[in-house]
């Protein structure tokens, strides 16, 4: 089932000198168990875009579907929508209050209403999901490390088991080792939990290596919306708005542009390796 | 969620008012609020209405907009009016049981509630046309007198612009932790007020730990381009008086006369 997004447009400040178009007229839709990169330059409307599917904001104009049903409809629940479409914040450490973080992780599950054992269940699950150290459970949140809290963040999302988890820039402000480390328990949690997975991000180099299909934003408007391999074939368009593609594209069109035939679709550098490799007896050396 | 908080903010366009020195808005604002309790007869509220629709006028900010910010005071407005209505003892026009109101309450109240309305929009007027930094500037330049007395006038408006800046950058701040809560299954709508008190520590205990740091961040930042305070320090941009101040300056004496003159002959 999952979302379907019909035609919305976004506008700050409607009506007032300062209007801003941040979404304009996008369509689309998120199926399940999928995993889907949203890209685009700062000021994209991606930000705004992640926040219209669980209704913290209303698209002036347009529809967004759940499972068939209108979420900005009268009767819809939105609390039950945004358990099951969860959305994690730029810099989720910043949301972090409680005295430890199995308290903290345990408060949107007890927001659904759970008992205190059920969300305590479900709060362990999601730090063991988020790779987080046992021996941190019963700390502060506000002693642990910048890498650390941002898993605490993700896991008291994810403690609400949605089916549809929305990452906007996890990996903001990561040095990258805890870059890498996060979009890989990302990626861990994809395969084993099942769900779908739309991570926000301006690098396409984080996003290529995992996502099954990209989406990709520029000054409100869905641009692209495909397989990651299409997506990069339009490398001069994603340069004219401020992206990239992964640098290890850049590498493989110079080496064909040199006369090695390759294949210039490797995403990742063992893709890439490999590609050069059937290509070997090619090369002059 | 704050959409609706537009009282006193900066509304960024051009006019006359906002290209008038801060300062004379500032002395402007002051005289004005002087004005609205030296005069006392309706001719002088009209006075100071008519003076204060030109002014919007000149401001060039939309009549909606502003009036959309008093949509926040109309509360504190209304109980005011009550209040007076139906407390001021006098000649009795109207009773229900207790409750009773009286010629001079119901002048009093209709008073009270003009000179409410025109002192928020008066000094809304001068937020809405100055920069927070204008303000600090205009401040720390009238005050420069009291530094013969050892007030400390420059930190006082480096305090007071640090404060101001920080308005908007919380409120955003608040916004984004109370839509990351919600995004957690929060509720901040309950009427219960126990639970109502309760869902304000998920936003209030972030919020603190965000000031505090952006705080540190700012003293550091500030430290790091060796601010020392005031002394010997020049501005960027220097305030200077130009023809249009001073005719203004005039404008202001002249209305503040007439204001007096209402008073003693109305």
């Amino acid at each position: 089932m999952g979302i379907r997004i019909d035609d919305i447009s976004f506008e700050y400040e409607r009506g007032t000198a300062m209007q801003v178009t941040a979404l304009d007229h996008i369509s689309a839709e998120i199926p399940d168990n999928q995993f889907i990169g949203l890209i685009g330059h700062t000021g994209s409307g991606k930000s705004t875009f992640v926040q219209t599917l669980n209704g913290l904001l209303k698209p002036t104009s347009g529809h967004i579907y759940y499972n068939g049903e209108d979420i900005n409809g009268e009767n819809f629940d939105k609390k039950k929508l945004r358990s099951d479409v969860g959305l994690v914040f730029q810099y989720p450490e910043h949301q972090l209050f409680e005295i430890d973080v199995l308290t903290d992780v345990m408060f949107g599950p007890k927001n659904l209403g759970l008992s205190d054992e059920e969300a305590k269940k479900r709060a362990l699950e999601a730090l063991e999901s988020v790779h987080m150290p046992e021996k941190y459970y019963k700390s502060s949140p506000f002693d642990l490390s910048g890498g650390q809290k941002r898993r605490a963040a993700i896991a008291g999302v994810l403690a609400m088991r949605p089916k549809i988890l929305i990452l906007d820039e996890p990996t903001a402000g990561l040095d990258p080792k805890g870059r890498d480390s996060i979009l890989g328990m990302i990626s861990d949690m994809k395969k084993r939990l099942n769900m779908t997975i739309i991570l926000v991000s301006h690098s396409m180099d984080d996003v290529a290596r995992y996502v099954d299909r990209i989406m990709v934003m520029g000054g409100g408007k869905l641009l692209y919306d495909d397989e990651p391999v299409k997506v990069f074939r339009h490398v001069q368009e994603l340069e004219s708005l401020g992206l990239a593609a992964p640098q290890i594209t850049y590498i493989m069109k110079l080496l064909k542009e040199k006369g090695l035939d390759v294949s210039t679709d490797a995403l990742t550098v063992e893709e890439a390796a490999a590609e050069i490799m059937a290509h070997r007896r090619e090369l002059h050396v | 969620m704050f959409d609706s908080i537009t009282l006193g903010q900066y509304y960024q366009t051009d006019s006359l008012l906002h290209r008038l020195d801060p300062r004379v808005k500032l002395v402007g604002t002051f005289v004005y609020l002087i004005s609205l309790f030296v005069v006392d007869s309706f001719a002088g509220y009209l006075l100071a209405g008519l003076f204060l629709a030109v002014m919007i006028m000149l401001s060039n900010v939309p009549f909606r907009y502003i009036v959309r910010g008093m949509k926040t005071i109309v509360f504190l407005l209304l109980i005011t009016v009550v209040f007076n209505l139906f407390l001021t003892p006098g000649e009795v026009i109207w009773q229900a049981g207790i409750f009773k109101i009286t010629r001079e309450g119901l002048t009093f109240a209709v008073k009270m509630a003009v000179r409410l309305s025109l002192l928020i929009l008066g000094s809304s007027i001068m937020t809405l046309t100055t920069t927070p930094t204008q303000l600090t500037d205009a401040l720390e330049s009238l005050l420069r007198p009291l530094k013969k007395v050892h007030v400390p006038v420059h930190e006082i408006a480096m305090m007071m612009s640090i404060a101001l800046r920080f308005i908007p950058i919380l409120m955003e701040e608040t916004d984004k932790i109370m839509k990351a809560q919600i995004a957690r299954g929060a509720d901040f709508e309950s009427k219960n007020i126990i639970k109502k008190i309760k869902s304000m520590v998920p936003l209030l205990v972030p919020l603190f730990i965000s000031a505090f740091r952006r705080a540190n961040d700012l003293a550091m930042a500030m430290e790091a381009r060796c601010y020392r305070g005031g002394e010997g320090r020049t501005k960027m941009k220097p305030l200077v008086y130009h023809g249009r101040d001073h005719v203004a300056y005039m404008v202001l004496l002249a209305f503040f006369v007439i204001c007096i003159l209402t008073r003693i002959f109305f």
